[in-house]
């Protein structure tokens, strides 16, 4: 009798609990920037937020302190389900997403839609980079771009031969036994889809984040055979790692992104990187901030500042992605010359077959009710059998 | 300091001492009361929500819980995939074989503090031994890195012999790390029971015929196996549960990286359901620990 009085007094809190959780959404735009809170709480991918710290020359927070009096706590994500999940903590007032988080976080409510009259640069912006589907719902801006890159083949210039395809991880994977760096996240199955998209057309795939069963088995299948060439994973939390095994030449080949090529580059480590035949999987990513940001004057003008000519042109040369602007790439131009040209800014044929980072969905994400897809949480279980198996 | 300003208040805190004083059960109960609350509320509470997520489903395209949204398909794609099985075996399979390398170490170690060293350096070995702990975990995985990265210590060490250095995939780096992060929780127990264990009775059996070896299986073995059953909790249930060893060290997933991985990739469900499963291992092995008379000797 008594157990059951603590269980029902231990029932009724924990409903109690439960029902202050769910956040109620809410759609109000900021009508005006007004003084900023003195603290700004980011979620970014590493590099979107340098202080000065790595290289004194790659500054654009303290900057922004010194303007607006908003300190910078910034948090680096993992992955993009990783940087959903990190928003949904309520502690961030907002951060830098790509695709497959920005549609997940629009559909939910857990990022507000942004009163882009109030940003100045947003004026500057390449018009390509406006009202796309994973930066604005129904039309309406949900947050400014911050840059966009392609995920890229990388390869150790002494052990492995040029290469042009991404052939070098998959059907030569045998080659780099135990050698092999790839992206450690669900993610990465897409990757595959592309390369299945080029060397099996039969499958009919039109879209790599769009999977039917049968599709999906099939770039498992492919990833399957990788996994028993004991590939090493790195992710965004972990890249570091990936730029000391390449300089180690503990692993030869792989995918990365410009910046850890940057990085390699910069110490002289004999590699090169490309964007293969196939095309390639990539990121078009965007500030949001959150629907319950605690300091929203800050986070605007934290979005402001990230479109400024300075810090833009920083934050991309930095890490080796396309400017925002033609403001942007000219002041990048001034710290690394050929910037815009080298990063195609502007060549939107470039960026054509580039699939940029988006979540699988049940509804395959079309109109069409006749199929379905792999929703992401079969792409999730799929990698936990790959990695724990 | 009531009774010098001696006002209205110690009036008040004096009448009600004196009512406590004469209700011991309540001034038990108020005393409790706060630790209580903070136990099952706060403590209790966040495990109870968290086991509830099991039974909820969540949006597979916003990854969001719908909570009393009732289900079991967390459970049935946990049993219908063979993989969390495996997952399951290796961790706890490392969890024991962690246990007996350090069972293994600590014994002779223990023995020597307790019965053979000198006070002085005994009171050198236990701070030895206690020193570690005053480092952070992370600061003492991140050390082993270090060690095993390619270009790290021991290839450097293993060079010289054509041997290229371990890296940071392999599994055995996991067991090598855990055996030396937990080694101290199975020393400190087994010392100490070892410590209670009579001189004179180690006496007898040597009059008797008996040599060290027997000595040691038959006298000493049975006098500290609570103590060292009580030092396999520590290290089998916190090797159970931990996910940064496996994850910097090894590309081996241990539950932990299960957990958290869904978590963080945002399948809460699985994550609460798979969670449930480390959970009944260590009630299982605390039950067994209790048979054993491991809590006698904490």
């Amino acid at each position: 009798m008594r157990h059951l009085r603590v269980l029902a007094v231990m029932a009724v809190f924990v409903i109690l609990l439960a029902a202050c959780g769910s956040p109620a959404a809410s759609d109000d735009m900021l009508d005006e920037i007004g003084e900023g809170e003195g603290e700004l709480n980011l979620i970014i991918w590493a590099g979107y937020a340098e202080d000065g710290s790595a290289f004194p020359e790659f500054d654009w927070v303290t900057p922004f302190e010194e303007e607006t009096g908003c300190i910078v706590n910034a948090t680096v994500q993992a992955d993009s389900a990783n940087g959903v999940q990190l928003l949904r903590s309520g502690e961030y007032d907002g951060g830098s997403f790509s695709g497959n988080a920005t549609d997940r976080l629009m559909a939910a409510g857990d990022v507000a839609p942004v009163n882009v009259e109030l940003l100045e640069n947003y004026g500057n912006v390449f018009d390509g980079l406006k009202d796309q589907a994973h930066n604005s719902l129904d039309g309406v801006p949900y947050g400014v771009p911050h840059g966009r890159g392609p995920n890229l083949l990388i390869w150790n210039t002494e052990e492995v031969e040029p290469q042009t395809t991404w052939e070098g991880i998959w059907e030569n994977a045998a080659e780099y036994e135990g050698r092999l760096s790839i992206f450690d996240s669900p993610d990465f199955i897409a990757d595959a889809a592309i390369h299945l998209m080029a060397t099996q057309p039969d499958l009919g795939i039109e879209n790599p984040y769009q999977l039917s069963q049968e599709q999906f088995d099939a770039a498992i299948a492919l990833l399957e055979e990788q996994f028993t060439h004991n590939p090493q994973f790195w992710n965004g939390a972990t890249f570091a790692d990936q730029i000391t095994a390449f300089a180690a030449g503990d692993v030869v080949i792989g995918t990365t992104w410009q910046f850890q090529v940057n990085s390699l580059l910069a110490e002289e480590a004999p590699i090169e990187a490309i964007k293969p035949e196939e095309g390639t999987t990539g990121w078009s990513d965007t500030w949001m901030i959150a629907s319950e940001a605690a300091n929203p004057n800050c986070m605007y003008m934290w979005m402001d500042h990230m479109m400024s000519a300075e810090a833009n042109g920083q934050a991309t040369v930095y890490f080796g992605e396309a400017p925002t602007s033609q403001e942007a790439c000219d002041y990048a131009e001034t710290i690394a010359e050929g910037h815009c040209d080298l990063t195609h800014a502007t060549d939107e044929e470039y960026w054509g077959d580039i699939w940029y980072w988006s979540t699988a969905r049940e509804d395959c994400a079309d109109d069409d009710d006749s199929t379905t897809c792999v929703d992401y949480d079969g792409w999730v279980e799929a990698w936990t059998t790959l990695t724990g198996s | 300091m009531t009774t010098r300003t001696g006002e209205k208040p110690a009036g008040r805190s004096r009448r009600l001492a004196a009512w406590l004083h004469a209700h011991p059960r309540a001034q038990l109960r108020l005393l409790l009361s706060a630790p209580l609350v903070w136990l099952v509320g706060v403590y209790i509470g966040s495990l109870t929500i968290l086991l509830l997520n099991a039974f909820w489903t969540s949006d597979s395209f916003t990854g969001k819980v719908n909570p009393f949204d009732w289900s079991l398909a967390a459970f049935e794609q946990i049993l219908g995939n063979d993989v969390y099985r495996t997952v399951a075996l290796r961790t706890v399979g490392m969890a024991l074989l962690v246990t007996v390398t350090d069972a293994l170490l600590a014994i002779p170690i223990a023995y020597y503090m307790a019965r053979v060293a000198s006070p002085r350096a005994r009171r050198f070995l236990v701070i030895a031994i206690l020193m570690p702990l005053w480092a952070s975990y992370l600061v003492k995985i991140f050390a082993w890195r270090s060690i095993f990265l390619g270009n790290g210590f021991l290839a450097w060490v293993l060079q010289p012999f054509g041997i290229a250095g371990p890296g940071t995939d392999e599994i055995t780096n996991s067991w090598i790390v855990f055996s030396y992060l937990w080694l101290p929780y199975m020393i400190l127990p087994i010392y100490t029971g070892l410590e209670r264990v009579p001189g004179s009775l180690l006496e007898a059996s040597a009059d008797l015929g008996a040599r060290a070896g027997t000595t040691f299986r038959r006298v000493v073995l049975p006098l500290v196996l609570p103590s060292l059953v009580a030092g396999s909790i520590f290290t089998f249930s916190l090797t159970l549960g931990d996910y940064i060893v496996p994850d910097l060290v090894s590309d081996a997933t241990f539950i932990g990286n299960v957990i958290y991985d869904n978590s963080a990739l945002g399948n809460f469900p699985i994550a609460a359901a798979y969670s449930l499963l480390p959970i009944l291992i260590v009630i299982g092995y605390l039950l067994v620990a209790r048979r054993l008379g491991a809590f006698d000797s904490l």
